[in-house]
């Protein structure tokens, strides 16, 4: 089997005296689905910014392959625009869209570190940029037909709906081209109707060959999509497995219900 | 329409100006013959204006809230009455034709004097759209942006002492100078955001200034460099008139240049990158945008056209000394930007040419100069934080093939 695309082995992450993950271990493959789930505070979202670069973890390495390499590189302790160009985009967990900018432009800026265009390129307005901008533009617009969100191309980002707005963010991290894509809590106040509407979104996604790497609290959402699921608690990983083991494994339903107190 | 509870509120305002103006208005020292004049009646008058003003805004509210709601405003009706006018292709090319004539003829029409005023006015509208860059589409407060302007008026000043060299070929340079000056003071500091950059660009502007001020060998000091040659026009030497005319040209050429730059830059990849970075910088990460080189470009580039008007500057007045790049100068620039429009191109040139050209016409009211500025400014932050001609974004319009 080749090396997986994400590869985090021993990642520690302290803040002061408190421990918030602690020797963690994950590994995604091309093509997968995988959920990281556990209680709130458990560590998911340090977790995503370890890995992306928004924090440096105290200890352990977060490795990635990306298809046609031999060796994998590692992404500890790069800053997160590095770690994007390197193939990894994410969402956020409170939504962070460029609220005054237009749907359409918030997708383009996610293909700024796929073009080169600079300050002579923009005051030259050349053959080569012209073009690069159309197909700019021309990328952003398919990925949003993808997400459903084309006939609203023109509008501002914040006068979107909130199920909307998630889906504009899959789009502009989407148009990083990741060889990963990292969604923190993708479901997050969203009613069941769009929950179903974005399983369906991210079915389609991963059907063209991208990995994901979620978090989510919405078991619907988790058990119908992944094909592994790491679960955490206080930092660690408590259980690993596939959608069927987790559900009936006693430490995940003990982290999430507590222990009962009879036995 | 007056409840008591109003009026009271309004004299109780009128009292707290005629208390603030009071030493102004009031109290007049004649240092001849040793005496203080009180001058009641303007305590007075003020106290009189004051309420009236209040009145009038008080019923200006009322009328407000007691119209019956105007109809769903379209964002349109928003967009100030020039963006309006410019957006259609015909009219534009016809105000902007009509503006050219009336560039090319001003100075013949007017004396050289309002031909040097404009000269200053045009400068500082190029400054203004320099620091446009930085403050209004990069959202980066520069308190210190003189320190540039400084660098490119003394790179002029001093390559022609020492060595001789003409206007033109120092232009370049002096634009350089001041765009490497910007990214060495970019690199330590734009880790800092808001407040505290406007701090450490505050600092930076006064430490160039104190540098020139008391490295004589270097600069010659406070007493400045004087002799500076004027541009010459293809190796003529030209008369006093023949190159403020000369001069007037350039500037009028510059303007047309920086506009057009700046108009190019608020449309490209790098333009929607500065918007990005001023709304949300992690996401600007995560999205694979360099921060720290981004903000460079905004900085340096801001720097190059200060830099450019610095030579310009020297070379106009043929004299500087570090008394000219005073924070003063800073703030005024800043002025024009934030009176004009944030990121308004339209609005950046009004601005200047108000700020510029306005106290030059009232000469006669220049003791209360610094008085009215402030008021203006504290006025236009309550009643049109957009500034007087609001930026609409160009957003990027996609039609499908």
């Amino acid at each position: 089997m080749s090396n997986p695309i994400l590869q985090v082995s021993g990642l520690t992450m302290d803040f002061g005296g408190i421990r918030a993950l602690n020797k963690l271990d994950l590994d995604v493959h091309a093509g997968e689905i995988v959920a990281l789930i556990g209680p709130n505070g458990a560590g998911k979202t340090t977790f995503f910014n370890c890995v992306t670069g928004i924090y440096t973890p105290t200890a352990g390495d977060v490795l990635m392959t990306r298809p046609g390499d031999k060796k994998p590189i590692s992404l500890k302790g790069l800053k997160p625009n590095y770690v994007t160009q390197k193939g990894l985009a994410r969402t956020f967990q409170n939504i962070r869209l460029f609220s005054k900018m237009t749907v359409l432009e918030n997708v383009m800026i996610g293909r700024h570190c796929r073009t080169k265009a600079f300050i002579l390129g923009a005051v030259l307005r050349n053959a080569s940029t012209r073009r690069e901008e159309q197909q700019i533009a021309e990328m952003s617009y398919s990925l949003l037909e993808k997400v459903k969100l084309a006939d609203l191309a023109n509008e501002l980002a914040e006068n979107l709906s909130y199920g909307a707005q998630r889906r504009l963010e899959i789009a502009r991290a989407l148009a990083t081209e990741p060889h990963l894509l990292l969604l923190d809590e993708p479901a997050a106040g969203m009613n069941p109707q769009e929950t179903q509407a974005l399983i369906e979104l991210i079915r389609e996604i991963s059907s063209d060959g991208q990995a994901i790497l979620l978090i989510e609290h919405d078991m619907k959402l988790v058990m119908a999509l992944s094909d592994r699921i790491y679960v955490m608690d206080y930092g660690k990983k408590i259980a690993e497995g596939n959608p069927e083991q987790i559900r009936t494994n006693p430490e995940v339903i003990k982290a999430y219900l507590g222990e009962d107190v009879d036995a | 329409m007056f409840s008591l509870k109003t009026l009271r509120t309004g004299v109780l305002i009128s009292l707290w100006f005629v208390f603030l103006t009071f030493p102004l208005m009031v109290i007049k020292v004649d240092p001849l013959e040793r005496i203080i004049q009180w001058r009641w009646k303007n305590a007075l008058l003020v106290g009189i204006g004051t309420f009236l003003i209040y009145l009038v805004v008080q019923y200006l509210n009322y009328r407000k809230e007691h119209q019956p709601p105007a109809k769903v405003e379209d964002t349109k009706d928003q967009v100030s009455f020039i963006h309006k006018f410019i957006a259609d292709p015909i009219q534009r090319k016809l105000l902007f034709g009509g503006l050219l004539v009336i560039a090319a003829i001003f100075p013949f029409v007017v004396s050289t004097y309002q031909t040097n005023i404009m000269i200053t006015a045009l400068m500082y509208v190029v400054l203004g759209l320099g620091l446009n860059i930085v403050v209004g589409m990069a959202g980066l407060l520069d308190l210190g942006f003189v320190a540039f302007y400084a660098v490119g008026a003394y790179s002029y000043a001093l390559l022609n002492h020492h060595f001789g060299l003409g206007f033109w070929e120092v232009l370049p340079i002096g634009g350089g100078l001041a765009a490497i000056a910007g990214i060495l003071l970019g690199f330590p500091v734009l880790r800092l955001r808001g407040d505290y950059l406007a701090i450490v660009t505050l600092g930076f502007g006064e430490i160039i200034r104190l540098v020139l001020e008391n490295w004589s060998e270097f600069s010659k000091g406070p007493s400045g460099i004087s002799n500076i040659s004027r541009p010459g026009f293809l190796g003529m030497e030209l008369s006093l008139e023949g190159s403020i005319l000369y001069m007037y040209y350039i500037m009028i050429a510059f303007m047309i240049f920086t506009i057009f730059v700046v108009n190019r830059l608020q449309d490209s990849r790098l333009g929607r990158a500065w918007i990005a970075l001023r709304e949300d910088e992690i996401a600007c990460q995560a999205m694979g945008i360099d921060k720290q080189k981004t903000k460079l470009a905004a900085f340096s580039l801001g720097a190059f056209w200060a830099g450019l008007m610095g030579v310009i500057f020297a070379a106009k007045t043929t004299f500087i000394n570090p008394a000219s790049f005073t924070f003063l100068e800073s703030a005024i620039i800043l002025s024009i930007v934030v009176l004009g429009g944030m990121g308004s191109i339209v609005g950046v040139i009004i601005g200047a040419l108000v700020l510029i050209l306005l106290p030059e016409y009232l000469r006669a009211l220049s003791e209360y100069r610094m008085l009215a500025f402030g008021a203006i400014l504290v006025a236009m932050m309550i009643f049109r934080p957009q500034g007087m001609i609001a930026t609409v974004r160009r957003t990027y319009r996609f039609q499908k093939k």
